[in-house]
């Protein structure tokens, strides 16, 4: 077992009158796929868009490699190699591969950017995760397919000194071949030594790639549990109840929100 | 070198680069090539064209229609006024036409790319006009010209600009706002070259006020620009006066389009922009095949840098033909044409090359991942509308040269239609995202070709007006449709 790479501890967000975190601990560790599970509304896009530094948390400690850190702005979790992968995904469909990796962290002078550098690296990077679908990393995105799009925006997260990796929902939209790509994608990420932390509504998905299942019910972290230690209908007691026999909230009837 | 340094020379260059990727790392640099296969970086040129063929149909049409409307047009008025049409003088002569409006046009597209859209860049060429001639005719004494109230109010204004350019870290439009304040209040002798600087700041100004209505208030473009496109034409009668016109009588100013390069000066004009393109183009084959990145097939390069070359020869050696009908000999290449052409590659630069270009774009396709990625969108939003009037002002520059004054109608309707119109019938997208600045080139000649050809057919301005719209409804058209095209081909 490896070192935790990110930990959470006792993380509590509140938009205004709602409390949307309550006392949120998760361990994310380098090599393994983490799975961030829970009903709509449980709170999994508030905790990825804290760690993302979108959302600064209300009080509880971020844990980076050892050392508390602080996450007030996006920048700050970029700055630490934590990368997110919006569920939408965040592309411009009109410029092309390379341009989309390097958005807004663009090699070479404001005056004259670097093109030849950007091209080979992103095709370095392409071709680290494998990836053998696409012709050319100067089409645009507008020409790529859903499962393609979700791998250029991954290999876009990784492209940078990454060492977690958010996924918010990496296969919804996709289909099955393509969900296929993506999943192996996850894995190779994890066994590459980044921490990943995926997100996702799919049992069947979780199962086959995750290391880990951590289970969020209301705002709270109910179970964090190794994925061969439990069985899939344990999971969704978990995910609906917040229990599942000694698994869980003791008392889940008296959480309210 | 010799061998055994190399191994910890290597390592050393390993280290120094900061920025290799967490995936990078983790594979062996030998087994990446491999897993990419597929990737294909030299195409041959017949696969090239297949490709450009599928891109076509899936809705990608760039600039084809405009460039084939073009030459239909060419066609149809050379056939129906084969004695006036083709002449050589008229066809430099409509290069001097067109050349004001095209100017705007190219100026449109920035804030075109942004998915926003400027009327007002009519009028507000028209303002910055007013006050170079204003200038001129008032013997360099504006604040008499202006009247005492008038010339405060622009000051402050042009105040109000310069603190609004560095709210939005526009610096170059602080920068040259305020040196339209230091012209505007110490005041200079005529000058035509002071004049036409002070019109291209006051465009900058103008260009500040709306870049921070429509970016920093978030007021829509639609609403801002239609509420200053007839703020600015008050402001034009103000300074000119009800129903008067201001002479351009400067040499300078009436050479910007009307004068012509000597035959010596086309030859090395010619010889500088076809030996830069082709130069350009070549270098950035060879750098990019060493490097082993994706580019175009060498043969398609050829060919295309060949035509080029040869077209820029041909027509140089035609322009520098005496076109005159009459006893004074006419010929050179007009100097619309090297200005035309500057701004042609200083826009391109900035669009292809540097990382405000890059950013232009991507607000333009997906606001919210540019957002996302750390871009500063309300300054790229507002310094769209700073470069858009700027163009605009130096379009003015050229219009008001071509007919030799300004009058309060300047760069009202007609104008606008034109510049807007050129743009989109160029092939740049309404929608944001998708355009180049040699897109406007084209279509402000496709509109210079449908007037010039009308107007020596004898036709009414009523006719006139009819086919432009129909052409830009036509340009409108094209563009939702290629856009349904590649929404559908993109899945």
């Amino acid at each position: 077992m490896t070192d935790p790479i990110l930990q959470l501890r006792g993380v509590n967000k509140s938009f205004g009158a709602v409390q949307v975190l309550h006392d949120v601990d998760l361990t994310v560790r380098a090599g393994e796929v983490t799975a961030l599970v829970g009903d709509n509304g449980a709170g999994k896009s508030t905790l990825v868009k804290c760690v993302a530094g979108i959302h600064p948390i209300d009080s509880g400690d971020v844990v980076f490699n050892g050392s508390p850190v602080t996450l007030n702005a996006p920048t700050d979790a970029a700055k630490l190699g934590i990368e997110v992968v919006y569920q939408d995904l965040a592309l411009a469909d009109n410029l092309d591969i390379v341009q989309n990796m390097f958005l807004g962290r663009e090699r070479g002078k404001s005056w004259l950017l670097d093109e030849a550098d950007m091209e080979q690296a992103a095709r370095r990077t392409l071709a680290s995760l494998s990836v053998r679908t696409v012709t050319s990393v100067r089409m645009p995105v507008a020409a790529l397919s859903g499962g393609q799009r979700q791998t250029v925006a991954i290999a876009k997260a990784v492209l940078w000194d990454s060492k977690v990796v958010l996924l918010d929902e990496p296969t919804a939209a996709l289909g099955v071949a393509q969900t296929r790509q993506v999943l192996d994608l996850i894995r190779r990420l994890a066994e590459q030594g980044l921490g990943v932390v995926l997100i996702s509504h799919n049992m069947a998905d979780v199962f086959e790639v995750s290391d880990r299942i951590a289970t969020l019910y209301l705002g709270r972290m109910v179970a964090q549990v190794p994925t061969k230690d439990i069985t899939n209908t344990q999971a969704v007691e978990l995910i609906t109840a917040g229990r599942s026999g000694d698994l869980g909230l003791q008392r889940p009837e008296s959480v309210t929100v | 070198m010799t061998a055994p340094t190399e191994g910890p020379e290597k390592a050393q260059t390993e280290q120094k680069s900061p920025a290799t990727s967490a995936a990078e790392r983790a594979a062996p640099a030998s087994s990446r090539a491999a897993d990419f296969g597929i990737d294909t970086t030299a195409k041959s040129t017949g696969e090239a064209i297949r490709g450009y063929l599928v891109s076509l149909r899936s809705g990608d049409l760039g600039a084809l229609p405009a460039l084939l409307g073009l030459l239909a047009l060419f066609i149809l008025f050379t056939a129906l006024a084969p004695d006036t049409f083709p002449s050589l003088l008229n066809l430099a002569n409509l290069l001097q036409q067109g050349a004001g409006q095209t100017i705007i046009a190219m100026g449109l597209v920035f804030v075109l790319l942004t998915g926003e859209i400027d009327l007002a860049a009519g009028t507000a060429s028209g303002l910055t006009a007013s006050v170079m001639a204003l200038h001129l005719v008032s013997n360099g004494n504006l604040l008499g010209a202006m009247g005492t109230p008038v010339f405060l109010l622009f000051a402050v204004v042009i105040v109000v600009a310069i603190v609004l350019a560095v709210l939005l870290k526009i610096w170059a439009g602080a920068i040259a706002s305020a040196g339209a304040l230091l012209l505007l209040v110490i005041g200079f002798p005529p000058n035509p070259w002071l004049e036409m600087l002070l019109a291209v700041l006051v465009g900058v100004v103008i260009g500040c006020l709306t870049g921070f209505l429509v970016a920093k208030v978030g007021m829509p473009s639609f609403v801002v620009t239609l509420a200053l496109f007839i703020a600015w034409q008050g402001v034009i009668l103000q300074l000119i006066g009800d129903g008067g016109t201001l002479g351009l009588r400067d040499p300078v100013i009436a050479a910007v389009a009307n004068g012509n390069l000597s035959t010596l000066g086309s030859w090395i004009l010619f010889v500088v922009a076809a030996g830069g393109y082709a130069a350009v183009m070549l270098n950035r084959q060879v750098s990019r095949r060493k490097l082993g990145l994706v580019a175009q097939p060498t043969g398609l390069v050829l060919i295309k840098t060949i035509a080029v070359v040869v077209l820029a020869a041909v027509a140089t050696y035609l322009l520098t033909v005496n076109r005159s009908p009459g006893q004074l000999p006419i010929s050179g290449v007009p100097y619309v044409v090297p200005l035309v052409l500057v701004l042609l590659v200083a826009g391109t630069y900035v669009l292809d090359r540097t990382r405000f270009g890059r950013h232009v774009y991507a607000v333009g396709g997906n606001r919210e991942a540019a957002r996302r990625a750390g871009i500063d969108v309300v300054r790229i939003r507002a310094a769209v509308f700073v470069i858009s009037t700027a163009f605009a002002a130096i379009g003015a520059i050229v219009y008001s040269s071509k007919v030799g004054s300004v009058s309060p109608s300047a760069g009202g309707g007609n104008t606008l239609l034109f510049a807007v119109g050129g743009a989109v019938i160029g092939g740049t997208s309404l929608f944001g995202g998708r355009g180049r600045i040699s897109n406007a080139v084209i279509g402000g000649a496709v509109l210079a070709m449908v007037n010039n050809g009308l107007g020596l057919l004898g036709q009414p301005a009523s006719v006139v007006f009819l086919v432009n719209g129909i052409v830009l409804l036509l340009a409108a058209g094209v563009d939702v449709l290629s856009r349904r095209r590649s929404a559908v081909a993109g899945r």
